[in-house]
């Protein structure tokens, strides 16, 4: 049985860490509002420009760049994964790596060559457990302010790969950001980019459809393509690195809250166990006093 | 034709420019070009360089940008590019350094080969605008 001075040591403890778990669900929190404003920032970039891929796209045909054509043999996958680079954020990376696994266990079923690239330190971690390549590494990205350079920085060299035929296929794990509660790892294609559909899915809510129809494109529009189209794998990539970082912040503030409900419902407890032990002790020191009293007036 | 055009300069990290403006000049891949009010729709890359544009008052502004396309249309131009700046903000000592680590990278590219002589050109190119804008 644990003495009072025990228990009230435990209870101090819980409290400590209950202070931790609330500061940092407070700084989760503060990062989250950050990292949704950059992500309402990049949206008129990315609306207007998958507006005008679309329609260019539309305009210029199918096999305009090499970008857009699929390899008749796939051997070698390149496969980008988006982890934070910081713990404590419940099973957000376990669900990411756990997605990258399977994605990548399955391309090695085929017969594929998987080689990958870390954003975030879990992710990296991951990978070098498993004995995986990795052909690069970028950390202090996912769920810091970043900017559109490292997904340019981190695009190129995938873009340079794929024309040089070093791989095959490019794919993007990434947590999608659903809503403060929901945030669900995806793969998505790279390279080559799939037809254009997601672009013109969103194209038909605006309110001017075929509207590049009477543009004149300089240089002409297959060119213009082939200039964009590069571009729209690091936005890609931007999106999905904003993504992961929100997902990774929301997740962090949903576990640290959970965290502090714990350790208030723990505190309740203790505290309940600690006046019981109180109240007993008291009892028994006072059945002493009366039991003592009884046998001096015998 | 009076009436003035809007003009949206956006980077993916933030919105630079939004504004309207009589005139605007761009620097297209295929040279400078000028959009007034009822410009035939348009689309083209941009080179690194400078977009110019005179607002409702008269006043003339300078943004820098890079990596970027243009789309001319009636009413509005919009502007995407990778990076954009308000002459206002240029950092001068941050573009100066910028210059000189460009400057070391392109001599050391002639030098040896493995080093990207394109970015390293493309890096010099936009520091030198953006101290030119900054009149520096």
């Amino acid at each position: 049985m644990a003495t009072l001075k025990d228990i009230e040591l435990k209870i101090q403890a819980v409290k400590k860490t209950r202070q931790i778990t609330k500061a940092m669900n407070m700084v989760a929190a503060s990062r989250l509002r950050g990292a949704q404003t950059d992500m309402e920032a990049f949206r008129p970039y990315a609306s207007k420009f998958a507006e005008v891929l679309g329609s260019l796209a539309e305009k210029a045909g199918d096999e305009s760049s090499p970008l857009l054509v699929p390899r008749e043999e796939v051997e070698r996958v390149h496969v980008v994964v988006c982890t934070s680079d910081r713990g404590l954020c419940g099973g957000f990376n376990t669900n990411l790596i756990e997605k990258a696994h399977a994605f990548c266990d399955e391309q090695s079923r085929k017969g594929r060559e998987v080689s990958l690239t870390a954003f975030g330190k879990k992710g990296r971690d991951w990978m070098r457990r498993d004995k995986r390549t990795i052909e690069d590494e970028y950390l202090g990205v996912v769920g810091a302010r970043f900017g559109f350079n490292e997904a340019l920085t981190a695009g190129r060299k995938l873009v340079d790969g794929f024309l040089d035929g070093i791989y095959d296929e490019v794919h993007i794990v990434y947590a999608a950001f659903l809503s403060m509660a929901r945030q669900t790892p995806v793969v998505k294609q790279l390279l080559p980019i799939p037809p254009l559909e997601k672009a013109e899915e969103e194209e038909i809510t605006d309110e001017n459809q075929p509207y590049l129809a009477e543009h004149i494109c300089e240089p002409s529009a297959p060119e213009l393509l082939g200039e964009l189209l590069p571009r729209n794998v690091y936005v890609q990539i931007y999106n999905a690195l904003l993504e992961t970082s929100t997902s990774e912040h929301a997740a962090r503030m949903l576990a640290m809250d959970n965290a502090t409900k714990a350790c208030n419902d723990f505190i309740e407890e203790l505290t309940l166990i600690y006046n019981k032990a109180r109240q007993a002790a008291i009892t028994a020191e006072l059945m002493d006093i009366v039991g003592g009293a009884e046998a001096l007036k015998g | 034709m009076a009436g003035s055009i809007r003009l949206e300069v956006v980077t993916p990290e933030r919105s630079v420019v939004s504004a309207d403006a009589q005139m605007v000049v761009a620097p297209g891949i295929q040279g400078e070009f000028g959009v007034l009010v009822g410009h035939t729709p348009f689309l083209t890359t941009l080179k690194t360089g400078i977009v110019r544009y005179t607002d409702s008052g008269g006043q003339e502004h300078f943004v820098f940008v890079s990596g970027g396309f243009a789309e001319a249309l009636p009413d509005k131009v919009t502007i995407l590019a990778e990076s954009a700046e308000i002459s206002d903000e240029i950092d001068l000592t941050r573009a100066k350094a910028a210059l000189e680590r460009a400057r070391k990278r392109l001599e050391e590219a002639n030098r040896q080969e493995g080093i990207d002589r394109h970015r390293a050109k493309a890096a010099l190119e936009r520091a030198m605008f953006r101290i030119s804008l900054k009149g520096g």
